[in-house]
């Protein structure tokens, strides 16, 4: 067994109080003392701050480095300006996702996140498939800052951040050393994440929790916002079985990927997702609000009526919406009960409870567009 | 009072106990939004499932302390299951039980057996 990784932040956190869990290869803090639901809560209200140093970091350099990528991910990239960044994902040949990421175009190069549990694989994937240069970055930390104050704290370090809108990406310097800056996150919140050098990763956390508008949040809370904001995680709610349609991340796909567009196809699984594009895929990823109080967790069945005896779908994440106030989970269901409205039945301990079929996001998103 | 490994709380009342989870459990099951009680007049048997508690993060069970009858439920639960929380010791109490037989109690921990497993 390797042995357990520490990000930069490690003695931060247990100086916090933290509550530690190996996630990822990683130890990571589940939560602060302050609990899951006030984590949330706070996010949700003032600033939240996150530890994310597990995820991956890779520059990649080449004259094409768009073209190449899109031989890989089914996004527009040629016509993704410099100083913005898009959502995509890595398909295999099956139409499946390998991994979903944040890919900026810097201008000299483009940075990608990609998550951590994949990231070797990404890296050989990336590496097997490329001309450009893969470069891991190992010795920078990730710090996300989200919720409503994130811009009037993070202003006082660099005032810059005020000028970016929604999915912005910049290099800023800053008494802690140059900040790559995206306008973005994980939580349905307005906010940014901070690529920070090792040495300044402590330095820069605690004079952003120096602000009494922020407060360090864990991994728990971390996902019950990223579920509420319809957010998917991978290896729950999208893997290599599942398809981009599937998943209802077709917005994801530009036009100039799409049949009739100029650059067709020309990524792994293209014949399947072109496919689904045009005539629809036989499932899809959706909402589900409980009726009751009581959560439908992941590898719930769902069934069209009390009494039926084949599932028409299954949850893949589901918690208590803290925001919301109610149970919320995502399912993959049929594409006949996928419609926002219908009535499911989930099997919780053996007993069928009622449900709804729900629109994503669960909380509307606050994004600074 | 009378604590058992699993962490509940009995209170002697007349010839019936009542039955919840410690402040220790409590902090380690996090926020409770949902309770599941049984249902009354049930007839339980020691280490029977009986309550499920969820939290955000994840679903405990709750094992009936002995064996015995549920006489009551804590309706109250369904509408505040932060009780479990805010008052476990008191208002976040889960069900009222007749004991079979009330010589079991003299089997669970008294307060300080408990204090030392969790200490």
């Amino acid at each position: 067994m390797t042995e357990i990784k520490h990000t930069p932040l490690h003695e931060l956190h247990l100086s916090l109080g933290a509550k530690m869990v190996p996630f990822a290869g990683y130890s990571m803090p589940i939560q602060y003392q302050a609990g899951l639901m006030h984590e949330h809560n706070h996010t949700r209200a003032k600033a939240g701050l996150f530890d994310v140093s597990h995820m991956g970091q890779v520059i990649l350099r080449s004259d094409t480095v768009a073209s190449d990528l899109e031989k890989l991910i089914p996004v527009d990239l040629l016509n993704l300006p410099k100083g913005r960044q898009r959502y995509g994902f890595f398909t295999n040949e099956n139409g499946g996702i390998l991994d979903d990421l944040m890919i900026a175009n810097r201008g000299d190069d483009f940075f990608i996140v990609v998550n951590a549990a994949c990231k070797e694989a990404d890296l050989a994937h990336m590496r097997a498939s490329l001309s450009a240069d893969v470069e891991q970055i190992e010795t920078r930390g990730l710090l996300a800052l989200q919720g409503p104050a994130s811009e009037s704290v993070l202003r006082n370090i660099v005032p810059e951040v005020a000028t970016m809108r929604f999915m912005d990406v910049r290099i800023l310097s800053s008494s802690f050393g140059d900040l790559w800056i995206s306008r973005s996150g994980y939580t349905g919140e307005d906010g940014f994440e901070i690529s920070v050098d090792n040495a300044h990763s402590t330095d820069l956390a605690l004079a952003l929790l120096a602000n009494d508008d922020v407060e360090a949040i864990g991994l728990g809370a971390r996902d019950s916002l990223r579920l509420e904001g319809g957010l998917c995680l991978y290896g729950n709610d999208i893997d290599r079985t599942t398809t981009p349609v599937e998943a209802a991340l077709s917005w994801a796909i530009q036009k100039t990927r799409r049949t009739g567009g100029e650059r067709v196809g020309g990524f792994p699984g293209a014949d399947t997702i072109l496919d689904q594009l045009d005539n629809g895929a036989s499932r899809l990823r959706v909402g589900i609000l409980p009726e009751g109080r009581a959560p439908m967790r992941s590898g719930t069945p769902l069934y069209a009526t009390e009494t039926s005896s084949d599932p028409v779908g299954h949850v893949t994440s589901g918690t208590f919406g803290p925001t919301v106030n109610s149970p919320i989970s995502m399912a993959y269901v049929s594409i006949d009960k996928s419609s926002s409205g219908t009535s499911l039945f989930g099997e919780v301990r053996g007993k069928r409870l009622p449900a709804k079929v729900g629109s994503f996001p669960f909380t509307p998103a606050k994004f600074k567009r | 009072m009378k604590y058992t490994e699993e962490h509940e709380w009995l209170k002697v009342e007349g010839d019936a106990v009542i039955v919840g989870v410690t402040t220790y459990a409590a902090e380690q099951l996090g926020d409770v939004v949902y309770v599941e009680l049984p249902e009354v007049d049930t007839e339980v048997s020691k280490d029977d499932e009986i309550v499920v508690i969820e939290s955000v993060k994840v679903a405990s069970d709750i094992k009936a302390p002995l064996d015995g009858t549920i006489l009551e439920v804590n309706s109250e639960l369904g509408e505040t299951p932060g009780l479990v929380n805010d008052d476990p010791l008191g208002g976040g109490w889960f069900f009222k039980m007749k004991l079979k037989d009330m010589s079991d109690l003299d089997g669970l921990m008294d307060e300080t057996a408990y204090n030392a497993l969790i200490s």
